[in-house]
Formats: C-alpha cells, sequence, structure tokens
C-alpha cells in the first residue's frame, strides 16, 4: 500500500525528518526538565509534572486570549508557578516527610489523584474542546534550501535549550544550586553546613514546577492542547529523565532528541501510527540493556 | 487447613451458589450488566493487590493487562472458535507471560521504575493493536459471544456468573498467597527489600512470581469482557479508568489483605455504576482524585484497617 | 407572515407527522402513562462535544408535548451520560429497557458506542433509532433499527462517495489518502479506497497516523513525494487543525485538484472561526449548510431556537452538523408512532419501512436495514472566508454544495492552491 520505493531515495525527506526530529525532541526536553528536578534530583515521583504542564499551556492559552504572546504570557507565569510548586511541596512534606520518608507507592498515588483533579478542575473551567493560540508566526515556514521549518516548531525549540542552560547554569555554578543537587544524598552535611534541606528542596520544587509553565508555552504553541493531553506526554518525560540518568539536565536534552528524531524517523520511513510507542520501547531496551550503568549514581 | 481457611472457603462456596441461583429468582437483567461490572473490578483490584499490596510494587498498567486479555480472549474465541474456559485459561497464562516480562525487564533494580514502565505498557499494547489488522485496530470488533447454556436464563446473566467464578478464584488466591510462604517473603520485600535479601529471601523471584500472579489474575478480568460488550475496541480496553480503579479501590479498602480490595472494589465500583445512572458528570473522576488523596493522606491503610482498629478498640 | 405561535404549532404539527387523528383521539387516552424515549448521550469524555444534540433530542419532545404529545400520551425523554466510552452502553441501554421501560430508544453517538447496543436490540427485538454510526446495521441487519443520519445504504463504503465523484469529473488519476487511527475516520478512509479504485484511480499513498498526532510535516511531505492529483483525508478536530496548518507551513503541489473529504472539525463553530480563511478552498463532507436548496422554515425555526439555547450552554453556536438530525430523530420516532397508532415495535418498523417521512431534513424513506434510500452527504466547499468572524458561516454562499447534484449550488472552485489563494 505505501508508496515506498520513492521516498526512501529523497535526501529532503530525510534532512527535513532529522530536522523536524530535533525540534520536537528540544520541546520533549523543556517538558521533561521539571521531572528531572523533582524525580531525577529530589526523588520525589511527580507523575503530575506533565498535567503541571498542560495547566500552564492552559495558563499561556488565558493570557493569549487577551493579545498576549505567550513567551511573554510564560514569563508572567513563572512567579504563581513557583509559588504553586512551593504550595505542593509544602503539602507534600507535611503528609510524607513527617511521617519519616514517604514511600514510593504512597507518593506515586499522590501524585496521580493530583493529576487527576487538576485534569477535571482544567476541563470544568474550560472544557474539554481543544485549544489552540493564534499568534502570527504560527502557519509560517523559514525556508532554507530543501529545509522547510515551520515557526511552530523552531520558536518553542529555541526556547527550550535556553531554559534548560539557564536551569542548569543555575544548578552548576551557585551556591544554591549546588544545595540542591546535594540535597537528596547529603541532607545531614547540608544541615550541619547551616543550610535547611527543607527549605532547599522546597525551592528546588518551585524551580520544577515554574519550568511548566514555560514548557506548556511551548506545547500550545506546537499544537492544540485539552486537559487530558498530559497522558500522552507521561511516558515520554519519564523515559527522557530515567535514561538521561537521573538528574542529569544536559543529558536528558541529549536523550530527548534521540528520542525526537527516533519518532521522527520512524513515522517517515515506517508508519506513523508505531511512533507513539518509541519512547517507551526505548525505555525498556535501555532499563534492559544497561539498568546499573544508567542508575548506578541514583542510589 | 486452619479454621479461618475452611470458613473461607465455605463462603466462596456459598456465594458461587448464590450466584448460580440468583439470575432465576431477580428476573430483571439490569442487575447482573451491573453486577458484572462491580465483579470484574473485584477481579481486577484483587490481582493488582498481589503485586501493589503485598510487594509494594505500583502498577500503573492494568489496563494493559486487562487488554491483553480482552485481545486474546476474543481472538481465540472469533478465530479459532476455542471454548469459553479455554479463552480464560489462555488469557490469564498470556497475562503471567507478560507480567514476567515486565517484571524481568524492571524489577531488579527499583519499585520506581517498575511503576514508570507500567505507564508505558498501555502505550505500547495500544499500539501494537492499532496495527493489527486481524485484532479490527481502531474499528474494533464486533463479537458474538456464546449462547447460554442451559443453566443461565440469559446472556447477562451467564455473563454475570462466569464473572463470579472469575472473580471468585481471583479472591482464592489472593489470600492464598497472603497466608503462605509467599505473602510472608512478599511482606519482607515490602518492608524493607535489603534485609529481606540479607536474610535469604530470594527476593527477585518471589517479586516475580507475584508479577505473573497479578498478571494473570488482571487478564482473566478482561478475558469476558468483549462477551459483555460484543464489540471491542483499543480506547475502552485499555481504557485509563481502568488502571486508575485498579488502584483506587485497594488504596480505599486497604492492600495489607484480601478484604481490602474487594471492598474497596464493591463500595467504589457500585458508587461509580449508580452515578453513571443518576449524576454521572467529570465530577465522579474528581471525587475519584480526592478520594485517592484523602486515603493516602490520612486513611493510608484504608477502610479495611480503619474498621480493624475501631474493632480492636471494641475488643480491649 | 405568520406569528411566532403559529409557526411553533405547524412546527409541531410536522413533527408529529400524521398528528392530527391522533389529536382528535387524544382525550380518551389523555390519563395514559408517558410515552418514554430513552438515550445515551455523552456528555462527558472525548466525544462530549457532540453532547449538543441533546439539545435536538429536547427540542423536539418540547414540540411534541405542547401540541398533546404523541396518541394523546406525553412524551418522556430519559438520558443518561454514557461517558464516551463503550463499556457502560450495555449497563445503560438494560437500565432504559428493564428498569424505565422505554417504548423507543436512540442509539448512542457513532458507530463505536453504538456497537455494543446492536446484539441486544436484536435480541430483545427492540425498535430503536440510529444516531450518526457508520454502517452501525450492517452486521446485525436487524429490522428495526432506522439511521437519522443521511449516510444512505453501504456507508461504510459509499459515505464519501461524492469526494470521488467530483475528482472523478477532474480528471483524477492518482489519490492520496491519510485517516486518524480511529473508528469513523478509519472506515471512511478504507470506504475511500474501494471507491478510488472502483474509478480507476491509483492509491499512491495511503497511512493512518495515531490520535494526538500534532506534527504533520513529515507526512506532508511523503504525500508531496507521493505527487497524488487529489488528496482524501478523514480526521478527527485537533488533526484537522494541524493539517491545514501543515499544508501551510509545508505548502502543497499545484497539481492537487482537490483536498479534503472527510475532516471532523470544519463543519463546528470553534474550529471554523479559529482557522479562518486558512481553510479557503477546502472540499469537507457535512450534513446541512445554510445554502438556498437546503435552507426552509422549518429548519431555520429549529436553529433559530437552537442558537440561543447552544450559547448559554457553552457548545457549538452554530450547531450545523449533529443537532438538526437528534431532532429528526425524533421526527421519525414520532411518524412510527403515530402512523402505526402503537408503541409496538413491529408495526412502528413496518411503518417506517413503507412510509416516506416528512423531517426538518427533507423527505426520508428506509431501505430494508434502516439506511436512508439515498445517500445525502453534503460535500462543501469552503469559500470567501475572511477573517475569524464566526456569524460569516451562518450566510450562504461561505459553504458551498458541490454534491449531491439535487442540492448543488456551485461548481467546484480549483486547483486547491489556486482555491486556497481565495
Amino acid at each position: 500500500m505505501l508508496a515506498q520505493g520513492p521516498i526512501m531515495l529523497s535526501i529532503d525527506i530525510l534532512v527535513n525528518a532529522l530536522v523536524t526530529g530535533i525540534l520536537l525532541g528540544s520541546v520533549y526536553a523543556a517538558l521533561a526538565l521539571g521531572l528531572a528536578i523533582t524525580f531525577g534530583i529530589l526523588h520525589i515521583p511527580n507523575i503530575a509534572h506533565p498535567t503541571l504542564v498542560i495547566a500552564g499551556a492552559f495558563f499561556v492559552y488565558t493570557l493569549a486570549q487577551w493579545g498576549v504572546d505567550p513567551i511573554l504570557a510564560a514569563l508572567v507565569g513563572l512567579v504563581p508557578f513557583y509559588l504553586l510548586g512551593v504550595a505542593l511541596y509544602l503539602f507534600y512534606s507535611r503528609l510524607f516527610e513527617r511521617r519519616g520518608g514517604a514511600n514510593v507507592l504512597q507518593s506515586l498515588t499522590l501524585f496521580f489523584g493530583l493529576s487527576l483533579v487538576i485534569e477535571i478542575l482544567l476541563a470544568l473551567s474550560f472544557g474539554s474542546e481543544l485549544k489552540s493560540v493564534n499568534v502570527f508566526y504560527i502557519g509560517s515556514s523559514l525556508r532554507l534550501g530543501i529545509l522547510t521549518i515551520p515557526y511552530r516548531l523552531l520558536i518553542p525549540a529555541l526556547l527550550a535549550p535556553v531554559m534548560i542552560g539557564a536551569v542548569w547554569l543555575y544548578l552548576s555554578r551557585t551556591n544554591t544550586g549546588t544545595a540542591i543537587r546535594a540535597v537528596a544524598h547529603e541532607e545531614r552535611a547540608l544541615s550541619i553546613a547551616g543550610l535547611n534541606p527543607a527549605s532547599i528542596k522546597r525551592h528546588a520544587f518551585g524551580i520544577a514546577t515554574a519550568t511548566a509553565v514555560v514548557a506548556g508555552a511551548a506545547l500550545i504553541m506546537v499544537g492544540p492542547i485539552e486537559p487530558f493531553s498530559g497522558r500522552f506526554q507521561i511516558g515520554r518525560v519519564f523515559a527522557i529523565v530515567v535514561l538521561a540518568g537521573m538528574g542529569s539536565i544536559p543529558g536528558s536534552l541529549v536523550i530527548a532528541i534521540v528520542i525526537g528524531i527516533s519518532e521522527a524517523l520512524v513515522s517517515s520511513y515506517l508508519n506513523p501510527s508505531w511512533s507513539p510507542g518509541v519512547a517507551f520501547a526505548i525505555l525498556l531496551l535501555g532499563l534492559a540493556l544497561r539498568p546499573q550503568g544508567l542508575f548506578g549514581a541514583a542510589r | 487447613m486452619t479454621k479461618n481457611s475452611i470458613l473461607f472457603l465455605v463462603g466462596i462456596a456459598i456465594v458461587l451458589v448464590l450466584g448460580f441461583l440468583m439470575p432465576w429468582v431477580l428476573k430483571n437483567p439490569f442487575y447482573f450488566f451491573v453486577g458484572y461490572v462491580v465483579l470484574q473490578y473485584v477481579t481486577i483490584a484483587t490481582g493488582w493487590n498481589i503485586l501493589g499490596g503485598y510487594a509494594g510494587y505500583i502498577n500503573f498498567g492494568a489496563a494493559g493487562f486487562f487488554g491483553a486479555g480482552v485481545y486474546l480472549s476474543a481472538f481465540l474465541f472469533t478465530t479459532l472458535g476455542l471454548p469459553l474456559p479455554l479463552c480464560i485459561l489462555a488469557a490469564a497464562i498470556f497475562g503471567a507471560v507478560l507480567g514476567l516480562l515486565m517484571g524481568y525487564l524492571t524489577l531488579r533494580i527499583q519499585g520506581v521504575y517498575f511503576a514508570i514502565a507500567t505507564l508505558g505498557l498501555v502505550v505500547v499494547l495500544e499500539t501494537i493493536v492499532h496495527n493489527i489488522p486481524a485484532l479490527g485496530g481502531a474499528s474494533g470488533m464486533a463479537v458474538y459471544g456464546p449462547r447460554q447454556p442451559f443453566w443461565s436464563p440469559g446472556p447477562s446473566q451467564f455473563n454475570f456468573t462466569v464473572m463470579l467464578i472469575i472473580a471468585a478464584a481471583a479472591v482464592t488466591l489472593a489470600r492464598f498467597v497472603e497466608i503462605s510462604w509467599i505473602g510472608r517473603g512478599l511482606r519482607a520485600v515490602r518492608a524493607s527489600e535489603d534485609a529481606a535479601e540479607c536474610s535469604g529471601v530470594p527476593t527477585l523471584r518471589l517479586k516475580l512470581l507475584a508479577c505473573a500472579l497479578s498478571g494473570a489474575v488482571l487478564a482473566a478480568a478482561g478475558a469476558p469482557y468483549p462477551f459483555y460488550t460484543s464489540y471491542m475496541e483499543p480506547v475502552t480496553a485499555f481504557s485509563l479508568i481502568i488502571g486508575l480503579n485498579a488502584i483506587a479501590m485497594p488504596l480505599i479498602g486497604g492492600t495489607r489483605s484480601w478484604v481490602g480490595p474487594v471492598l474497596g472494589a464493591l463500595l467504589l465500583a457500585s458508587v461509580q455504576q449508580i452515578a453513571t445512572v443518576t449524576i454521572s458528570s467529570e465530577l465522579n473522576i474528581l471525587f475519584v482524585g480526592l478520594v485517592l488523596i484523602a486515603f493516602v493522606a490520612f486513611a493510608p491503610g484504608g477502610l479495611a484497617e480503619l474498621f480493624g482498629r475501631k474493632q480492636r478498640r471494641a475488643r480491649s | 407572515m405568520k406569528t411566532r405561535r403559529d409557526f411553533h404549532k405547524l412546527m409541531a404539527a410536522t413533527a408529529a407527522g400524521l398528528a392530527a387523528p391522533a389529536i382528535l383521539g387524544s382525550k380518551a387516552f389523555a390519563q395514559d402513562k408517558p410515552i418514554r424515549v430513552g438515550a445515551s448521550v455523552s456528555l462527558t469524555g472525548p466525544l462530549s462535544s457532540t453532547k449538543n444534540g441533546l439539545i435536538g433530542y429536547e427540542l423536539w419532545r418540547d414540540d411534541v408535548n405542547a401540541v398533546g404529545g404523541l396518541l394523546g400520551r406525553k412524551v418522556e425523554l430519559i438520558t443518561y451520560d454514557d461517558q464516551s466510552s463503550a463499556a457502560n452502553v450495555p449497563a445503560i441501554y438494560s437500565k432504559l429497557v428493564d428498569v424505565d421501560a422505554c417504548d423507543v430508544l436512540f442509539s448512542p453517538y457513532g458507530a463505536n458506542l453504538s456497537a455494543p447496543v446492536m446484539p441486544f436490540i436484536k435480541q430483545r427485538d427492540l425498535f430503536m433509532i440510529g444516531m450518526f454510526g457508520l454502517a452501525g446495521n450492517d452486521v446485525a441487519r436487524h429490522d428495526k433499527f432506522f439511521h437519522s443520519g443521511p449516510w444512505g445504504p453501504n456507508s461504510g463504503r459509499d459515505w464519501a462517495r461524492g469526494f470521488f465523484d467530483l475528482a472523478r469529473a477532474q480528471g483524477v488519476k492518482t489519490v492520496s489518502i491519510i485517516n486518524a487511527d480511529l473508528e469513523f475516520s478509519k472506515n471512511a478512509a478504507k470506504g475511500g479506497a474501494e471507491v478510488a479504485k472502483e474509478y480507476g484511480m491509483e492509491v499512491v499513498f495511503n497511512q493512518s497516523y495515531p490520535p494526538n498526532t500534532s506534527d504533520f510535516s513529515s507526512i506532508i511531505r511523503n504525500i508531496n513525494a507521493a505527487d497524488p492529483d487529489a488528496i482524501f483525508i478523514a480526521s478527527y478536530p485537533a488533526d484537522s487543525t494541524a493539517i491545514i496548518r501543515g499544508v501551510k507551513e509545508i505548502g502543497i503541489s499545484d497539481k492537487v485538484k482537490i483536498f479534503g473529504g472527510c475532516m471532523i472539525g470544519p463543519q463546528y463553530g470553534a474550529l471554523l472561526s479559529s482557522l479562518g480563511p486558512e481553510l479557503n478552498g477546502l472540499v469537507n463532507s457535512h450534513t446541512f449548510v445554510p445554502e438556498p436548496t437546503m435552507q426552509t422554515p422549518h429548519i431555520k425555526y429549529f436553529f433559530d431556537r437552537y442558537t440561543p439555547i447552544a450559547l448559554k450552554q457553552g457548545v457549538d453556536p452554530l450547531g450545523y452538523y449533529i443537532p438538526p438530525f437528534y431532532y429528526v430523530a425524533g421526527q421519525l420516532a414520532a411518524a412510527a408512532i403515530t402512523g402505526s397508532k402503537s408503541v409496538d415495535p413491529a408495526k412502528m418498523a413496518e411503518f417506517l419501512h413503507a412510509n416516506t417521512v416528512d423531517t426538518i431534513a427533507g423527505p426520508t424513506a428506509f431501505n430494508e436495514i434502516g439506511d436512508w434510500k439515498e445517500r445525502r452527504v453534503l460535500m462543501v466547499q469552503l469559500r470567501g472566508i475572511k477573517g475569524n468572524d464566526l456569524e460569516q458561516f451562518r450566510s450562504p454562499g461561505r459553504q458551498v454544495i458541490l454534491d449531491p447534484p439535487s442540492l448543488k449550488t456551485g461548481d467546484l472552485a480549483g486547483p486547491y492552491n489556486k482555491a486556497r489563494a481565495g
């Protein structure tokens, strides 16, 4: 049925597929950044993160209705989402850390319940129809020789590395950043050094949640979203964080791009209907082939 | 056999006899349609709890196992014409193999990775079903189930009795696991995996066994589904609601013993069924989400423990 | 000019079909219990965008009751929410039949949700009006099932035949087909490929993509590489938007004469106004558009009342695609009841098989498995759209009917790139 003969030979399809894959991968990395902090560094299995990204996208959508540019809207959203993250962490730690540490089952269930509540609240306030933003650069493309790059993909894909780079610099160059990276393993050492581990974790969770609104802006520029869109991203973002080696932020960008390229190649050359399984196939392969190598550092 | 076990088996026998007699007494088929769904959730919650409750390994992919059971049984029934009991058995075996495979890939590391991998199992299986024309793909497949045998008055009553037998078998299996050496080992794993390993408990093998048993029960719960709806398609077979209820019901009921999931499923599934013909709306899922948070936060032992505590207090 | 109240009465009389003798005899039955009509509607879940159909049911019920009901009995509408899940359907219909004792059933929306109820109604021998299920009765072949939608016979294959009739007239030799991997679009694409083959066209590219695909650039490049004369698309609202945008971004060959076919989304107000002029040139299926050949006082009166309710409920303000046919379902039931003077399934079915019924969507007659005898799926071309104003879609000339010939209001403008430019 498929006319694949001529397609296989075509260079411009290959080049365009690679570029599209890199751009999509970059957007996936933005989605995964918050999880790389909460799950990768703090070891809190926040499966509500993709839903928080959708909440961020709806925040951007609401401001865009009043003519605010999505990127500007995302910047406006940083503070409220940071505070939301702080509140979430307070709720979480009140419940668990005082009981002497959370067990994985309970915290997974808590965040699962939380994501359901957020989804329904979004559905009740925005309806379950698809929402998108209209901006002048959506719908046109940058043409470079045989390359055609839609701005709808290009702009979010450029936004993502900027955000990831900023967070990475913060984590690796500042004292607070170093403390965040240390908090999961060296809680006692931090206390001795006069730092409050609880407030550091709270701060880190706030940053992670703040990245959700930028990721949300990127997502709603790429395509329309609805309250339940987060579910389709859960697999991808966890695959990225886990395969990158828990908390490695540059690593997550690389893995995200690998996944993006694999999906683009599968949908160009095999069949788009196989692409939803790609991220997980990669994750399962990674877990099966190099479990110790990938997670050795985790615990 | 202990006194408790004898009492339990007598109880199961009475429930089964009632399951065969009730369709002849209660004439309105509606109750059997609803009863089927409730029993399906009793089976799902019980199956989930063998791994999730006893071993503390959370499975987000219950719908994957359930859907695998749905598709395998429908495929065997329509193309090979296998009789219903064989279809259910085959589904259970397939579920066990799937569970073993998932466990083998991820259990060597840590519980969290197992949970994440199960999130993806549903996506992968659904993608596969979409790409196999013989299974109908997205258009689904009409399934005309077996005619009810002489001992059942109609198809809905027959489906109900079949589901009851599966549920009873699942609960018996869960109770056996719980009171046997398997349960003791799994509890040790749940308390502290390292300590269990050091004191000579074969943790990996135990976890794999729990994965296989849990997968088998979840897939068996799906096996009669195509005959209940006369139709199957990937979206409902791999529905998120199933994965959600599989976790919510044991947590609400209590994960430590077989009573918890049964209690949770009877309660939550009945409430959902009543809500469907009365107030149904998005509020339904919101309610489940809030209940989940509330139980994790304030009653991590579930209803079973709440009752138990009261009883103990009353006794002392 | 008639007054509003007169019109109301006129409408209701039409709704009740052969109501006159029934109303005359109504006094004798005035004490009777109401006639119950049961339906499952997707108020929540992925199909909740179809819930505006309920307004159609309710308007019909109110119209009928305003003139004394059917056979002198009031009509009572009982609906439950199936949450867009086939798993809930069996229990809901058992409740409607075994507990609520409904006399007439309306099916859930679409073939996926209706499939579970077909064996049930066949086994119990019940009377049902089908709602928008493509080829819904082709397997069960129940003789008391009637489609309210104008799909016509062999709808699994012929549903979008109009598109290929237009393509053939343009001398199309090669076709590309893409579809969302969901029931309705998959069947439409399968039927489309068969019709294309029958017309001697070569299908040079045929691919399905998963729901929630948000980037179509690679698919559109592959289509361009296959270089077809026509592109047939069966998609759902999210992908319809993404495809239209993708075509604008990537571009498409000047060779393409006709583009569209079976895209769900550009029938709804939200999508029409958000894409606006980007939709120009698209040829797409529809069930009703406000063109002179379709506009009647009856249907206009229906929309005069639908629109304010829809605005209040926050559902599709246009409501052209689904709601009129929910009203039609009621009219079919009413005609069957008053025509056969009973609520006996066999007699009602016999009447509908033997008679043509006048509905707000025009006259309808049924074949032996309850399909409309004549396919009346529209192929419309979107034209002359300026800006994102929704109201422009209420006036004629924006959604020009190309097929069927009996309702035609214009000729195909092509090729697609030229029509797209406006």
